[in-house]
C-alpha cells in the first residue's frame, strides 16, 4: 500500500499568492494512498528539507510529491534529500506548480483546481514509480584516435600528455593528413610542415601511444567505456620493424612515373615508396597495384637493393583486437573532384588546378622545390587566375555550404605568387571574401594592398585555351560589364568535401552523419565534438570544413571530454533507459529501427543445451539515452521506459 | 447558455523543448488560459496513440502534442518519429470518429514562452468552439449497457 507525501511549497508568495495551499493540502490529504500532505513557506531551505526527511522517516512515506517549482530547478535537490532520508530518489516527483500555474494564471480558484489536478497526477504516477538503481558502467581506459592529420595527432597527444593510454590509427603510410601537404599557412605564413613534422615525430615517440600506420578501423562494437574495436594492418611488404627508411629500394625501384597522391597528381613516385621525405614513420611500402614484380612476376629490384632484407612480397593484411574506452573520430576530408565544373576545364587543361595542387607547388618540398611553374610546361606563369566558390555554396553541385577556409587560403596563394614571382599578375574571382577570425581579415587586406591581389566581385562562366594562354571570361558585377583575362595558370578554391567512404565509416563506427557525409555532432551548438554515440567524439574537418586552428581546438576538446571520462573507474548514469521484457518480445527488431543510438542489440535465447530458441531486443545501458521512442514502437509491449513506463503515464492520465 | 464552457485539455510534451518553453511563459509571468494539464515526457518520440485516446476516454475535450522543432530533438530524431506516428494516427481518427481538429501537433522550442502562451489561448479558444467531446461518453454508456444485459 503507498504512502505518498504530498509537500506543497508557498514559495513565499511566488505560489500561495494565487494558490490556496491549504485548500489543496486538504483535497490532496483525503487522496486514497497519500499518508502525509503539508504544506510550507519553502520546502527548497534547509528546514524545508528537513521537514521532508523528517516526514518520511516519521510516516514510512513509500513515495514524495513536491508541489513546488519547475523540475528543472530542484528535482535534484529533493531527490538528494529523499536519498538522505533512507528512500529511493527515484521515488521522489516535482508537480510544477509555480511556472505552470501560479505564475500564468490570474485567477486564484482556477489557479487551485488546476494546482490540485497536477499534484494529483503526479501522486497517481509516484504510486507506480519504482526503485530505480543509477547506472554503472566499467571504463577501459585508452582511447582510440581514428586519422591521423592535425586534429588526429593533437588529440592523441593531448590524452597521452594525461597518462591515458592512446591507439592512433591512419590509413595512410604516414601520419600528417592534408596539413603535411600544405605550403605555408595563413594568417601567419608559417611552413606548415616546420610546425607539422615534430608533432608528427611527438606522437610517433610518444610513450603513451601505439601508432598504426597503414592500417584502417573494420569494426567497432560495444558501447561507452567498453568498445572492442578491429583494426586492419594493410600489409606494407615491408618488414617495418628491420627497415632501417634508408631508401635505397626508392632510388633503386623502376617504376618511377606513378601519380604522388601526396603531390595532388603533379609530382611522381615509385611503386616502392614514402609518401614525403619527412614520413612517420619513415618506412616505405610497396604499392602493390603498380609494382612490376606484383604484375608481372619479375623484378625484385628492391629486394637486391635491400641491405637488411625487409622485402616481404608473402605478406598479408593482419588483424588487431583492440579494447578501447572512447573514441575519437579525425577522419578529415578530401577536395571536391573540379571535373564537375567542365567549363573551368579542369581535367582538361593541365594549367587549371585545384588550390590543394598548388600547395603542393608553393611548397619547399614539393616537386618543383617551391618554384611556382606551370605543370604543362614549367615555365612561370605571368598572370593567374583564382577562382573562388569552385564548388563551395553551389547547390547545383551538391555543396550549399561554404568550405570556410577557401577565401584565406586564396589570399595566401596570392600573396605566395606575389612573393616568389616578381611583377606577377594575379585575379581573384570571388563572390564574398569571408575572413572572420584572428587575424584573417587583416591577412586579406595585406595581400590586397600590399601584394596587390586584383579582387573581382563576380563569378566566371567559362575557361578556354587560346594561343597558349588559359582565357577566362567572367562578369564583374560591381562594375556591371563582362570581364576577360588572358592567364597562364588557373586555380580552384575547390570545396572541402567529406571522405569519399565517411558515410560507409559512420556506420561501422555507429554514428549518424548530416546531407553531405559530414559527421554529426550531439548538439551543434552545446555539444559540438560529440557525436550522437555515446563515448564517440568529433575533431576536425570530417565535422564540418574547419581550419587548422579550429581543428586544433576542437581536437583539444574531444580530449578533454575523453579524459573526463577516464577520470573515474566507473561511469554512472540516470537510470532512465528503456527495459525489455524478454519473455514477451518477439523479435520484430522494430525497436532496432526507431534506436537513434543504436542501443538495441539482439540476444539469444538458449536452452539447456546451448541451441538458439529465440533471439530477443537487449537494451545496452550504457548506450540508451531514455528517450523512449522504442516504447512506442514496439507491437508486444515489452519494452517499457524506466521513470516513464505506460503505466505511469495512463495514471497521470487518469489522476488529472 | 450563460457560464461559457471551459474544456479541458491535456498536453503531452517533450522535457526538453516544449515543457522548458513552458517554464519560460511562466518565469515571463506571462498569463493564459488555464485549461491546459501538461504531461512530462523525455521525447516526443514517447508518445503513443494509446496516450491520446486514454485523454480523450478520461473526458479530456482536445490533446496537444508538443516537441522540439524538426531538426533540434535532443535525441536526435524523436520528433520526426512523433511526427511520422501522427500523420498515420490522425487518418485513423477519422475512422474512428474523433474530429482531428481536438488533437492539435505543434512544435516549440525552450525558448518560445511567448508562442507557448499564444498556443495555449488559441487552441482553448478552439477546442471551446468544438463544445464539449461527448462521443466516447455514449460509446462508453452503450458498452456498460450491453455489459449490463
Amino acid at each position: 500500500m503507498s504512502k505518498i507525501g504530498v509537500f506543497i511549497c508557498h514559495c513565499g508568495e511566488n505560489i500561495a499568492a494565487k494558490v490556496d495551499c491549504t485548500r489543496v493540502a486538504e483535497v490532496l490529504g483525503d487522496h486514497p494512498g497519500v499518508g502525509a500532505s503539508v504544506e510550507y513557506k519553502y520546502f527548497c531551505s534547509d528546514p524545508g528539507q528537513e521537514s521532508v526527511k523528517r516526514a518520511i522517516r516519521e510516516n514510512n512515506l513509500t513515495g514524495v510529491v513536491v508541489a513546488a517549482c519547475s523540475p528543472r530547478m530542484h528535482e535534484a535537490t529533493f531527490r538528494k534529500a529523499c536519498a538522505e532520508a533512507g528512500l529511493n530518489p527515484y521515488m521522489c516527483e516535482i508537480a510544477n506548480i509555480r511556472e505552470q500555474c501560479s505564475w500564468v494564471h490570474n485567477d486564484g480558484e482556477q489557479a487551485t483546481d488546476k494546482a490540485i489536478d497536477i499534484i494529483r497526477s503526479m501522486v497517481e504516477k509516484v504510486k507506480r514509480n519504482n526503485m530505480l538503481q543509477p547506472i554503472e558502467v566499467p571504463v577501459t581506459r585508452r582511447a582510440l584516435v581514428i586519422g591521423g592529420g592535425i586534429a588526429g595527432i593533437q588529440a592523441a597527444l593531448d590524452i597521452a600528455n594525461a597518462g591515458q593510454e592512446v591507439v592512433l590509427v591512419e590509413r595512410e603510410p604516414s601520419l600528417g593528413g592534408h596539413m603535411a601537404q600544405l605550403s605555408e599557412t595563413f594568417p601567419t605564413l608559417d611552413c606548415s610542415q616546420c610546425i607539422m613534422t615534430p608533432r608528427m615525430v611527438e606522437a610517433s615517440q610518444h610513450p603513451k601511444i601505439r601508432l598504426l600506420t597503414y592500417a584502417e578501423v573494420e569494426h567497432v562494437d560495444g558501447y561507452i567505456g567498453n568498445f572492442k574495436v578491429k583494426v586492419r594492418m594493410k600489409a606494407r611488404y615491408v618488414n617495418k620493424d628491420t627497415c632501417t627508411g634508408c631508401g635505397e629500394c626508392i632510388t633503386k625501384c623502376p617504376q618511377k612515373k606513378l601519380s604522388s597522391e601526396f603531390d595532388c597528381g603533379i609530382g611522381k613516385r615509385t611503386a616502392i615508396y614514402t609518401p614525403f621525405a619527412q614520413a612517420v614513420p619513415n618506412k616505405p611500402v610497396i604499392d602493390k597495384d603498380n609494382c612490376t614484380y606484383f604484375k608481372n612476376g619479375k623484378c625484385k629490384v628492391c629486394v637486391k637493393s635491400c641491405p637488411l632484407d625487409c622485402i616481404d612480397f608473402e605478406m598479408q593484411d593482419e588483424f588487431i583486437d583492440l579494447e578501447i574506452g572512447a573514441i575519437v573520430v579525425a577522419t578529415g576530408f578530401q577536395v571536391q573532384n573540379n571535373a564537375v565544373y567542365g567549363e573551368y576545364g579542369y581535367g582538361k587543361y593541365a594549367d587549371v588546378i585545384n588550390g590543394l595542387q598548388f600547395e603542393r607547388l608553393a611548397s619547399a618540398s614539393g616537386p618543383t622545390s617551391g618554384k611556382i611553374l606551370r605543370p604543362s610546361d614549367g615555365k612561370e606563369p605571368e598572370n593567374i587566375v583564382f577562382i573562388q566558390c569552385a564548388g563551395s555554396r553551389d547547390p547545383s553541385k551538391g555543396v550549399k555550404y561554404c568550405s570556410k577556409i577557401c577565401c584565406m587560403y586564396t589570399a595566401k596563394h596570392a600573396m605566395l605568387y606575389a612573393h616568389k614571382v616578381h611583377g606577377g599578375k594575379s585575379n581573384i574571382f570571388y563572390m564574398d571574401i569571408r575572413a572572420a577570425g584572428k587575424g584573417y581579415d587583416e591577412f586579406t587586406r595585406r595581400a590586397i594592398e600590399e601584394d596587390e591581389a586584383g579582387y573581382v566581385r563576380g563569378r566566371v562562366s567559362k575557361v578556354w585555351q587560346e594561343n597558349g594562354k588559359l582565357m577566362v571570361r567572367g562578369a564583374d558585377t560591381l562594375l556591371g560589364r563582362p570581364v576577360e583575362v588572358a592567364a597562364d595558370m588557373v586555380v580552384l578554391a575547390t570545396a572541402m568535401v567529406p571522405q569519399p567512404d565517411a558515410k560507409d565509416f559512420a556506420k561501422v563506427v555507429g554514428i549518424g552523419y548530416d546531407e553531405y557525409g559530414f559527421f554529426n555532432e550531439a548538439h551543434l551548438k552545446l555539444r559540438p565534438v560529440e557525436s550522437s554515440t555515446a563515448g564517440i567524439y568529433l575533431a576536425g574537418a570530417c565535422q564540418s570544413p574547419k581550419d587548422i586552428p579550429d581543428s586544433v581546438a576542437q581536437a583539444s576538446a574531444s580530449a578533454s571530454k575523453v579524459l573526463a571520462l577516464f577520470s573515474k573507474e566507473k561511469l554512472e548514469r540516470e537510470p532512465v533507459i528503456a527495459v525489455n521484457n524478454e519473455a514477451t518480445c518477439a523479435g520484430c527488431w522494430g525497436c532496432v529501427l526507431a534506436c537513434p543510438y543504436n542501443a538495441i542489440e539482439k540476444k539469444d535465447i538458449l536452452d539447456r543445451s546451448g541451441k538458439v530458441i529465440k533471439r530477443v531486443a537487449s537494451v545496452n545501458p550504457g548506450l540508451c539515452q531514455g528517450c523512449g521512442t522504442c516504447v512506442t514502437f514496439c507491437r508486444s509491449n515489452s519494452i517499457d521506459l524506466a521513470g516513464f513506463t505506460e503505466k505511469q503515464i495512463f495514471a497521470e492520465v487518469m489522476g488529472l | 447558455m450563460s457560464e461559457q464552457f471551459e474544456p479541458e485539455i491535456v498536453a503531452f510534451v517533450c522535457t526538453y523543448c516544449t515543457y522548458a518553453g513552458a517554464d519560460l511563459a511562466g518565469t515571463s509571468r506571462l498569463k493564459y488560459a488555464p485549461n491546459v494539464r501538461i504531461i512530462r515526457l523525455p521525447c516526443t518520440g514517447r508518445i503513443s496513440p494509446m496516450f491520446i485516446l486514454k485523454a480523450l476516454q478520461k473526458g479530456a475535450d482536445g490533446v496537444l502534442i508538443s516537441g522540439c522543432h524538426p531538426g533540434d530533438c535532443h535525441f536526435t530524431h524523436g520528433n520526426y518519429h512523433a511526427r511520422r506516428r501522427w500523420m498515420v494516427f490522425r487518418a485513423l481518427l477519422n475512422f474512428i470518429g474523433i474530429p482531428p481538429e481536438r488533437i492539435k501537433y505543434s512544435w516549440i522550442s525552450a525558448a518560445e514562452g511567448l508562442k507557448f502562451a499564444d498556443l495555449i489561448n488559441s487552441i482553448t479558444e478552439d477546442i471551446r468552439k468544438l463544445g464539449p467531446f461527448e462521443q466516447y461518453d455514449k460509446l462508453i454508456a452503450e458498452t456498460e449497457a450491453q455489459a449490463s444485459l
